[in-house]
């Protein structure tokens, strides 16, 4: 579903990221760890082509994004950025924010469905018609989300979805993502530095750091503690209960 | 109302109109609050008033000379006194808000639009395009504006439209950099990123994301310009090169009132009280405006 090989991001000399590889299979849901500054955030807007200056292979369902036409791409993934605050167009009600990227397609029927989307993450009726300034953190997040599905793409790309929101927010809004995945049947790429997070969310996951993939390993392999490398251990140490 | 929502597609748009109305009220309250911005409001609203209903409210005939009542001190006939050709000045200054009111409008109708697509072109593409535009408005923007729009009269010839064309040409470039530099910041702002990812072409993310994203700077500093304009639009009228007499331009009153000003004082002050009224008007309104809508100024949320 999405490959990932060998892929080299350079901001001017600095290189962000170097060498990463990892595949993500459909229907998966694939975590990427690691502190700030570790390059997990850069790899993912890169994979979905804000980034100009990198080098490698990046695939989506098959589909190379170097040379896929941008809405093309569009429509086979999308994504939902870390800050709800900054995410929503503040001019804009929310109805018109979910159904913009339907517009930009010159999909009919973009308002039935943008009503129909929000009202899949929770947001009925009369909420289309609120300013995001209207809405709290988490639902400024839910409204980001139905954005990312208005052009149904089988692929979701997730930076730092919860982390901006409080506690007892996150888990309303992990919830929502993992019933989405399972009734929409989508791929995930979760960028996230709480762990306990990716292991509530992902299959799989790789840790992160200076700008290198250390280690890649599975949900049972984080449960029971079998951890390779000295930094990931230090990295599910420092964040206590898994 | 959620649930005729749901059951009415119609009634989403009445849904839509009454969101914006609610916003809009909410700005309107917030105004109010600012006594300030509402006195300037009062002044504009008189402007606007006088120069609506110029012809009702004067007692003479602006342009017919009495010579036989020429600088007649304010009085009883002469509210605010008569001029060298014994002209009304309250009249003169009546119809003197028509030119300023036109002045100001066309200005500011020309000068911010080309700044805001300049600036917001450059800020968005950046490279190359930014660097061509944006040398081309330092040029602009090294010359004093009071000096530019004589040279650029004196090229025209004087009058009132080629003053209104010279200080429109020396206007816009402010706008262009104060576009620029919130395109800036807008063009990698989460949300514009987003219409990117769905695929939005440069065009649509200007024009739909990047400039309403600008308006609220290039109207507040819109508000603040207008009385510069009116200044160099006077100052223009002073020096003989903005509209030409018989008009009652402000500034051209004021000119001819220097000759008289130790003997025959209102004949200059009054126009310039008219300047200074209608300056101080547009400058509290500016402020005003800048409190609520500077985005530098608002807090987010």
């Amino acid at each position: 579903m999405i490959r990932v090989e060998n892929l080299n991001v350079t901001f001017g000399a600095a290189t962000v990221v170097r060498d990463v590889s990892f595949s993500v299979a459909a229907g998966e849901s694939f975590g990427l760890v690691g502190e700030s500054g570790s390059g997990k955030s850069t790899v993912l807007r890169t994979m979905m082509g804000l980034n100009r200056s990198w080098n490698g292979t990046i695939e989506i369902e098959g589909a190379p994004v170097k040379s896929t036409g941008r809405k093309d791409l569009a429509r086979r993934a999308q994504m939902v950025f870390q800050d709800p605050y900054a995410s929503l167009h503040p001019r804009f009600v929310i109805a018109r924010t979910v159904a913009e990227p339907m517009r930009i397609n010159g999909i009919d029927n973009s308002e039935q469905r943008a009503r129909e989307l929000l009202e899949m993450v929770g947001l009925p009726g009369a909420f289309g018609f609120r300013f995001p300034h209207e809405l709290s953190g988490g639902q400024r997040q839910r409204v980001a989300i139905a954005r990312a599905l208005a052009l149904s793409p089988k692929v979701l790309l997730l930076d730092e979805p919860t982390s901006a929101l409080d506690v007892s927010i996150q888990a309303e809004v992990l919830n929502l993502l993992s019933r989405l995945r399972r009734d929409l049947g989508l791929t995930f790429v979760i960028v996230s530095h709480d762990l306990a997070v990716i292991a509530h969310m992902c299959d799989r996951l790789a840790v992160m750091r200076d700008a290198r993939i250390v280690e890649t390993l599975d949900r049972r392999q984080l449960q029971e503690g079998r951890l390779v490398e000295d930094y990931s251990r230090e990295l599910l140490a420092a964040s206590g209960d898994v | 109302m959620s649930s005729t929502l749901s059951i009415e597609p119609i009634s989403s748009r009445q849904a839509l109109r009454m969101a914006r109305r609610a916003e809009f009220n909410r700005f309107v309250s917030r105004f109010r609050r600012n006594r300030l911005g509402m006195a300037g409001l009062a002044i504009l609203i008189l402007l606007v008033f006088c120069a609506i209903f110029a012809p009702l409210l004067s007692t003479h005939d602006p342009y017919l000379p009495d010579l036989a009542k020429r600088l007649s001190a304010p009085g009883a006939e002469f509210w605010l006194g008569a001029d060298e050709l014994g002209r009304d000045i309250y009249t003169r200054i009546l119809y003197g808000s028509r030119l300023t009111l036109m002045i100001v409008l066309q200005v500011v109708v020309t000068a911010a639009p080309v700044g805001l697509v300049v600036g917001a072109i450059s800020g968005t593409y950046g490279g190359i395009v930014d660097k061509i535009f944006m040398r081309i408005t330092d040029v602009f923007l090294a010359v004093p504006k009071l000096l530019l729009a004589l040279a650029f009269v004196a090229a025209l010839g004087p009058g009132i439209f080629n003053a209104v064309l010279a200080i429109t040409l020396t206007a816009w470039p402010p706008y262009a950099r104060m576009a620029r530099a919130e395109a800036l910041v807008v063009r990698n702002a989460d949300y514009v990123n987003a219409a990117r990812l769905a695929g939005a072409s440069q065009a649509y993310l200007i024009v739909r994301h990047i400039m309403p994203m600008c308006l609220s700077s290039v109207i507040v500093r819109m508000t603040l310009d207008m009385a510069g304009v009116i200044l160099i639009a006077a100052g223009l009228g002073f020096i003989g090169l903005g509209a030409q007499p018989p008009l009652p331009e402000w500034g051209a009153m004021i000119s001819t009132g220097r000759k008289f000003i130790f003997d025959q004082w209102w004949v200059a002050t009054m126009p310039g009280i008219a300047i200074f009224l209608v300056c101080l008007g547009f400058n509290l309104l500016g402020d005003a405006m800048r409190d609520l809508l500077d985005p530098h100024l608002r807090q987010r949320g």
